[in-house]
């Protein structure tokens, strides 16, 4: 079955006009990068294949460092490590913003004492001391019930857990191990909306999706600033602090330029960002930015171009190497 | 065949080439079963030499007493007794479903239904085998978790009680299917000495027929188990990922199944420790169930002879 499938797609690949863009990464940028694909596809009248995967952003990244897909989709910035082994594939690439997300921290409908935390309190729940220690709601401040809190987060392989570690423990990967861990946010929503005692996080586009069966937590910076809840509002205000974040995109230059069909899901994905973007319940960067990413793109192609073209001229046979 | 013989038998060419074709054959047949059996000696031995690896860094001792299991996270520990809590407490809540369903539905078809009955409940029983395991998974979570909570308040949704019940119910068909074969197998003359002795057709059943079979029941018992403690789907979709030592079903968990579709679902860089993880946890869910086949295959032929 999988082989006969295997067999037509390979038969179909070469016919149609040979595009396939392939998009793979962040959970939390799933729902957006899957409503781009298709609208970009009807646009295209099916003459372009746009797959997308779910690989988490870590996992995005290292295929894309590989070579082996053309946009990584990322909730966090690349991270040094991955840089250079994209540098050491000879994968160059640009980074483009695509919206913004904020990590959102949910608690049962029922719960009716945690409707605002602080991030010192969110940092003794999920640093690594916790594990095995701190169990219940009381522990976490005294005016709480003494319930058992189930926690519910982002699995090790997506941007979500990294950001959030980083923006909360303050260091990337940092946390306590005991709680349902999962790269599946619809499960992680499913075992909060189910569980009184349950406190669980991930992107704001799941939250708003099930904003009847979940409620979202304020969070108070510092000793300063008031509580804040997340929404567009106050993440576009950059009032949402620490847990606002951008989702990037990731583009292999040398794949965009020898593919017209990647540059133009590009061009497409920037310039429908703030439609889409609604209807997936992610929140838009302000239009001056998708325009400068576009501008910043086209700049990119136009350098690829014309470093191949000099590389072609002056070493011809290091072109077919420079292109993987 | 007399009337063929007696034409070819003078053919020595014909005998050449049957003993031939036979031996062909049989060696056909020979490799498919020796494929199968060197099949599963390279599983073990992959699983081996990949563990090797991670017991040389995680103590023997640390893996079998610790009682946390966190690989992926900074305070990584290698316990499996959490894996292993949750694998048990569903596989005992199952067998406490599918051993009493089982057995009496296997009376029934053996000791009362008519011979009509039998020959559609029976394929109707085992049609409950070939439901895909991701449905149950789906029906414990969305059907049989909101029923329960209906009873139990504050149970939450992922929970051990919900998918060992739906296995229980999986199940079934393994004890009901081998127990009938075993029970049909008891000599009618002990049903009729029953009988003439004045029992009636529970009393034959129960304290003589079910008795006579009692290996070949518990074998099925024992293999059901096997199964129920290898089922993934079902817990991977209900009873949350989270591993924890359990000993109350209405708490969540993670099996050693879940365990390890989680992670290889997931991106664990090769030959990383978490990478490694998987063999052990893999090799432990390997001897668990090896050890229970044994032990049916054990019963059914040390009881079985004592029986006849």
């Amino acid at each position: 079955m999988f082989l006969l499938v295997g067999l037509l797609a390979a038969c179909g690949g070469p016919r149609s006009t040979g595009s396939v863009v392939r998009v793979d990464g962040s959970s939390t940028a799933y729902p957006l990068m899957e409503a781009v694909a298709e609208e970009f596809m009807r646009a295209q009248a099916g003459q372009v294949r746009v797959t997308v995967g779910v690989s988490g952003t870590g996992g995005g990244f290292k295929k894309f460092c590989r070579g082996d897909i053309d946009v990584a989709a990322a909730s966090r910035p690349m991270a040094k490590e991955e840089a250079s082994l994209c540098a050491a594939n000879g994968v160059r690439f640009i980074e483009l913003p695509l919206a913004y997300d904020a990590i959102t921290v949910v608690v049962h409908p029922a719960n009716t004492w945690a409707e605002e935390l602080s991030v010192e309190q969110l940092r003794r729940l999920w640093e690594p001391g916790a594990q095995g220690a701190l169990l219940r709601w009381r522990q976490l401040d005294p005016d709480f019930p003494d319930l058992p809190i189930r926690l519910y987060g982002a699995g090790a392989d997506s941007g979500t857990f990294d950001y959030f570690t980083e923006a909360v423990v303050g260091k990337a990967r940092s946390s306590r191990g005991d709680y349902t861990a999962s790269e599946d946010d619809n499960l992680l929503v499913t075992g909060v909306a189910g569980d009184p005692g349950a406190l669980g996080f991930f992107g704001f586009a799941y939250y708003e999706e099930n904003a009847t069966r979940l409620k979202a937590v304020r969070i108070r910076q510092d000793a300063v600033h008031p509580g804040v809840p997340p929404s567009r509002e106050s993440v576009m205000q950059g009032r949402y602090r620490p847990l606002s974040r951008q989702l990037l995109l990731y583009v292999n230059m040398d794949h965009a330029r020898d593919q017209v069909a990647i540059a133009e899901w590009v061009h497409f994905a920037l310039l429908n960002a703030e439609p889409l973007i609604d209807e997936v319940h992610n929140i838009p960067l302000d239009a001056l930015a998708y325009r400068r990413a576009y501008r910043d793109f086209d700049a990119a192609l136009k350098a690829a171009d014309e470093l191949a073209m000099a590389r072609v001229d002056s070493v011809p046979s290091s072109h077919g190497t420079d292109v993987r | 065949m007399s009337a063929s013989r007696g034409k070819h038998h003078d053919r020595p060419a014909f005998l050449a080439r049957r003993r031939r074709r036979e031996r062909w054959a049989e060696s056909a047949l020979g490799a498919a079963a020796s494929v199968v059996v060197l099949i599963a000696l390279g599983i073990l031995l992959t699983l081996l030499s990949e563990s090797l690896p991670f017991f040389r860094v995680v103590g023997l001792w640390d893996f079998l007493f610790d009682t946390e299991w966190t690989p992926l996270f900074e305070r990584a520990h290698f316990g499996i007794l959490p894996l292993l809590s949750a694998t048990l407490l569903t596989g005992l809540l199952a067998m406490l479903v599918a051993v009493p369903l089982g057995v009496l539905t296997a009376v029934w078809l053996s000791e009362f239904a008519s011979m009509r009955t039998r020959e559609w409940a029976k394929p109707a029983l085992e049609l409950l085998s070939s439901i895909p395991t991701v449905v149950f998974g789906y029906f414990a979570l969305l059907f049989v978790t909101p029923l329960l909570q209906q009873l139990i308040p504050g149970l939450p949704t992922f929970n051990l009680l919900a998918p060992s019940l739906v296995i229980g119910l999986m199940i079934v068909p393994y004890v009901s299917s081998l127990s009938e074969d075993a029970l049909r197998a008891v000599p009618m003359d002990l049903r009729e000495a029953a009988f003439s002795m004045g029992a009636g057709r529970w009393r034959a059943a129960l304290w003589v027929v079910l008795p006579a079979a009692a290996s070949g029941v518990t074998a099925s018992a024992v293999l059901a188990l096997s199964r129920a403690l290898g089922e993934t789907m079902v817990v991977a979709i209900a009873a949350g990922q989270q591993a924890r030592l359990v000993f109350d079903p209405r708490d969540g968990a993670a099996t050693l199944t879940t365990y390890i579709a989680q992670v290889a679902m997931g991106d664990v860089p090769r030959h990383s420790l978490a990478y490694q993880s998987l063999f052990a946890v893999g090799l432990s869910l390997f001897l668990l169930t090896l050890a229970f086949n044994v032990l049916g295959y054990w019963i059914r032929h040390r009881f079985g002879e004592l029986s006849r």
